[in-house]
Parts: C-alpha cells; structure tokens; sequence
C-alpha cells in the first residue's frame, strides 16, 4: 500500500522483531508503511530463515508467529533493499525525509512523513591479537551458518567469549552432534557477584534464566571442557588459525584449533541515525552508543525513530514490544491510531518486567577492559590494518578526536567505514585522554551507508518529484 | 585445498542443491547459502587478500557489517558475500588486492 509512487507515510528499515512489530502496528493504525531490509526474508538476525528451518523451542515458534503477522500484513516489503542514506527534506524538517536505496543492482530515492530505524545489533568488535587470521570468526557467524544452511564447523572448534550466544550456540553445535573443543569463559571473575543485585528483579524472567542454566547443564553433560575466568586470547597462525593461547588460573594454555569463535555480547548498529544527524550518547552499563530517545522513540531529529536493539540491547521479545510501540508513536505523529491490540502504556508497561533480567547480564557479561582499549600489538581498524598503538600515537602527536585519528592514521576510513572500529577508536582516544567516549565523541558518520558504485548512483532519477512524476 | 571449516548436515537443510563454482571448482551448496557461505563450504583458504598487506582474510561476521568477504561474484567485483544468495552457476572468486574495475560497456 503506497501513498503515491515512491512516498509512504512510515519508511521501517530493517524488518527483524522491531521492524516488522513496527510495521504491523502502523499499518493496523491505517499508515502506509514500506519496510527496507537487507536480507532476503523476514526474521532478522534473529530469526533468520525462520521459514524454512526446523523450528526448535518457544522463540522460533513465537518468532515465525511474527514473521507471518508481518507477512499478512498491509505493509509493503522490499527484501534486498540495502539504505545508503537518510536525509530530512531539505524545505523544512517537519515535511519528512529521503530514504536514498540501492536495490537490485539500481539506487533510488523515496519520501517518508516518518522513519524508523531498526538495524538492530552487531556483535561487539572482539579485538585480540590474530583476530583478522582465516578461521577466526564471531559465534553470530557461526550460528548465522547453522541457521541458514545447516552449516557446521567442521575441524576442531575453540568457542572464547561470553554471554547468552555462546551458551545457546554451543548447546545448538551438541544438539547437532557436533562437539566443541573447548569453551573459553571469558567471565570477569566477580562479574557475578556484581550482578548479584539485579537477581531479584530479574526472577520475573524465570524461563529464560532457567534456559540459560539448561544449556549450561548440556555443555557440562557432553563432557566439553570449559575454563573459567579467561583472558589474553590470542590466535596464531601461519595464513589460517592453528592455535589459540589464553591465560585462565595463572597460567598461558595452549591448543590447536582450525576455528576460533568470539563473543563478546551485542552493541546496537547506530550508523543509520548517526548519519541522519541523530545525537547519540554512551552507555555506561552497557559500554556501547545509543541515539538519546524520547518516550516515543523519536531521536534528536525530529520524525526520525529508533525502535528495538538499535536503541539499547534487551533482547529480541522486547524489541518486538517496542517496535510495536515506535510504530503505534509513528502513526500517532500522524493523526493515526488503531482499534484494537495494546496500547503504548500497556506496551510500555510490559516491557518494564523484562529489564532487571537485562541489567544482570549487562552486569555479568561486562566485557573486560582489554575487549573495549587492547594492547598496542592489536589491529583496530581491519580494513586498514591500523593497531591500538597507531591510534595511541596519534593521540600522542595531539589528535584530540576520533576524526582526527582517522584522518592522521586512515582508521575507520576502509570499506566497514567504522563498523568494526569505531567502538574501539573512541574508546582508546578515551583512555588515552583520560576522559569519557562521550566527552571525546564517535566517528562522523557520513552516507552513502553501504559502499555504491558510480553506475549505481547515475542509475538515480534527477529527484524524488521527478520519481514521483513516473507512471 | 585445505580442509573446509565447515561442512552441511543434510537433515538441517531442507530444500534444493544449488551447483556454484568457487575459484574455479564446483561445489554443490544449500539454496539458503550465501556466497560467502559456498567460499567456507569449498574450503577456500581465504575470500580475498588484504589490498595494503596482501594477507589473506576470510569472513569474520556473515552478516554485512566486517566488508571481509569481499569476492569477484560472476565478475563484479568488491561484492559483500554474505549477503548475496547462490544461484545456480554463481561464479564465486576469491578478490586479490585492490579490486579490479570491469571496463565498461560500449555505449550502444
């Protein structure tokens, strides 16, 4: 359902649990919604090819639940549709913007009255020495391989990191009969006892801490050996990984691995609305950037929202609750409302019982200083090879920012165009300078988002009036 | 070629065999697999080698955010493997270096 060729009422970019919740809940309210994703089919990272797998357990099925809302409802959809840019209409800010896609080999332009980003997470960058090595992956990687193919490593399987993925993937590698070789626990020792205190609150979520303990119990029962308290993990390898060291009780290890998988929790993917204009501010507890909401999702910009992860992590069942919140404030923003399904406030109170179980893990899985500021030896920047210590340096010859260092050391300049560096670039200019992310900033972020080709661009009609004057 | 570093269960992947080529041999992938996820299945040593320091790198991510993939997918260049889907008689090649520019069309 289109408003007019190539102009829709509310523009959702991602359609995981927060955008397709987004959708369906604007649509319900009468909006005309299009839905950009990358991927070719609904879910997310989450439930990626959840249409085509074999469900297993209550999150798939109440995962391709949503996917099929999604898919019934009036929203439009446009799988492979890749955003390189977000601008507010250049008359006045309060008409709306252009969402600028390449999709199918050719780029085009559309309005939307209103945007709502939900891209979600990335897995947090995991800086160690030998991380850029073939055959050291993330374990998102991994199970992304798991779900979409039934792809299983193959050789022998060193899982190092923390956090829920790498319980629930390890215990998805055993189900498939497949047996890790070890699993490096990169736990802070005491990150428990810190997270002890939002154990009450986080009671209320039962089931998943009871899911969480049950995946422990099967990796404990397939006789997988874990080591507690990890640090240092290094991969090393002559053109591919062949072995992986680690300290754990004092004393360096050593062990032959053909794949390294890392974890260290999720951050949310902020490049979109960072383009956009959109201000933005660390997070302490959870030691990532996040757009400053309103209670309505709305950022610094004014129409532009940020819905799900993308906002601040709490998991895929309550990006769902708030995408469909953003999408309801969406519609509401233009003289839209639904009939029936849940209000805002009762949206908004749900989702309130599910956050002690969020600052726990936040508390429990706080990545280790050495994840966040590595050591001078460690590539940051993967795309050009640029080390902590380049970025040090440059800070030392008197960078007093994240563009600085990118302009003096090409860090942040390559292809990623930050995605894997950005994090750590403002981290170290941090410690460096004894002053917080926030105080020393992030990387400009600036479109296209996703690389283009010339031939792409021309592909572009002369303007969207010009768009919406074709047939 | 090395040993891959992953392998397909076929009771976890329902639906149609696709038949790709990557760097020349042809290997027999899922219809859900990505490009980037044929490279891992054939056991490639690597998707593309660094344009700076020529070491070979593989995908990191597989899910369009590290740009390590970057492969010649049926002669285009600098394409993120992940996110492209197989098609039967996809030409998967590992991208040396800098990426090289396919000339262009003669204008017709």
């Amino acid at each position: 359902m289109t408003a007019g060729n190539g102009a829709f009422d509310v523009v959702v970019i991602g359609a995981g649990p927060a955008g397709m919740a987004a959708a369906i809940a604007a649509s319900q309210a009468g909006a005309a919604v299009l839905v950009l994703d990358e991927q070719a089919a609904p879910g997310g990272q989450v439930h990626r090819a959840i249409e085509s797998r074999i469900l297993k357990g209550r999150d798939d099925i109440d995962g391709l639940a949503l996917v099929r809302a999604f898919r019934a409802s009036s929203a439009e959809r446009w799988p492979g549709a890749a955003v390189w840019q977000i601008e507010p209409m250049p008359e006045a800010s309060d008409r709306g913007f252009t969402v600028s896609i390449i999709r199918a080999g050719a780029a085009q332009r559309l309005a939307a009255r209103q945007v709502i980003v939900a891209t979600g997470a990335n897995e947090r960058p995991v800086p160690i020495v030998g991380w850029t090595l073939p055959g050291v992956m993330t374990v998102g990687a991994a199970q992304i391989l798991l779900k979409t193919g039934g792809n299983v490593p193959a050789g022998r399987t060193v899982i190092a990191g923390q956090g829920p993925l790498v319980l629930l993937y390890a215990s998805q590698m055993l189900a498939a009969g497949v047996r890790p070789a070890a699993i490096l626990d990169t736990t802070a020792p005491g990150a428990l006892r810190s997270a002890l205190r939002h154990l009450p609150g986080a009671l209320a979520d039962l089931g998943q801490i009871a899911r969480g303990l049950g995946f422990m119990a099967a990796i404990r029962k397939a006789g997988v050996p874990v080591m507690r308290g990890v640090r240092d993990v290094k991969a090393e390898g002559r053109g591919r990984l062949e072995e992986v060291h680690h300290l754990s009780a004092g004393r360096w290890r050593t062990m032959p691995a053909d794949l390294l998988l890392l974890h260290e929790g999720v951050t949310p993917h902020t490049h979109p609305a960072m383009s956009a204009g959109a201000a933005h501010g660390w997070d302490a507890a959870q030691l990532c950037w996040r757009p400053l909401l309103d209670g309505d999702g709305e950022t610094t910009v004014r129409g532009l929202r940020v819905a799900g992860d993308g906002g601040g992590i709490a998991g895929w069942r309550l990006a769902a609750m708030d995408g469909e919140r953003v999408g309801l404030a969406a519609a509401r923003a233009l003289g839209l409302s639904r009939r029936h399904g849940p209000s805002e406030a009762d949206l908004q109170r749900r989702s309130a019982r599910h956050r002690p179980l969020r600052r726990f893990l936040d508390a429990y899985n706080r990545p280790r200083t050495a994840i966040l500021c590595p050591a001078d030896d460690v590539v940051v920047c993967r795309c050009e090879n640029r080390t902590a210590g380049d970025i040090r340096a440059a800070v030392e010859a008197g960078c007093l920012g994240p563009n600085q260092v990118k302009v003096m050391t090409r860090c942040g300049m390559g292809p990623c165009q930050g995605r894997e560096c950005a994090l750590t670039l403002s981290a170290l200019v941090a410690e460096a300078r004894r002053m917080t992310p926030d105080a020393v900033g992030h990387l400009t972020i600036r479109p296209p988002l996703k690389p283009l080709t010339l031939g792409e661009l021309a592909s572009l009609p002369a303007s969207v009036q010009a768009a919406q004057a074709l047939p | 070629m090395p040993e891959p570093l992953f392998r397909k269960l076929p009771d976890l992947a329902p639906g149609a065999r696709i038949a790709v080529t990557v760097d020349g041999e042809a290997v027999s992938v899922g219809a859900g697999d990505s490009a980037a996820a044929a490279a891992l299945l054939a056991g490639v040593p690597a998707t593309r080698t660094h344009p700076a320091g020529g070491e070979p790198r593989a995908p990191y991510c597989m899910m369009g955010v590290c740009f390590e993939c970057l492969m010649v997918i049926d002669g285009a260049p600098s394409r993120q493997a992940c996110l492209v889907t197989v098609r039967d008689g996809m030409r998967i090649e590992r991208q040396d270096g800098r990426p090289r520019i396919p000339s262009p069309r003669s204008p017709s």
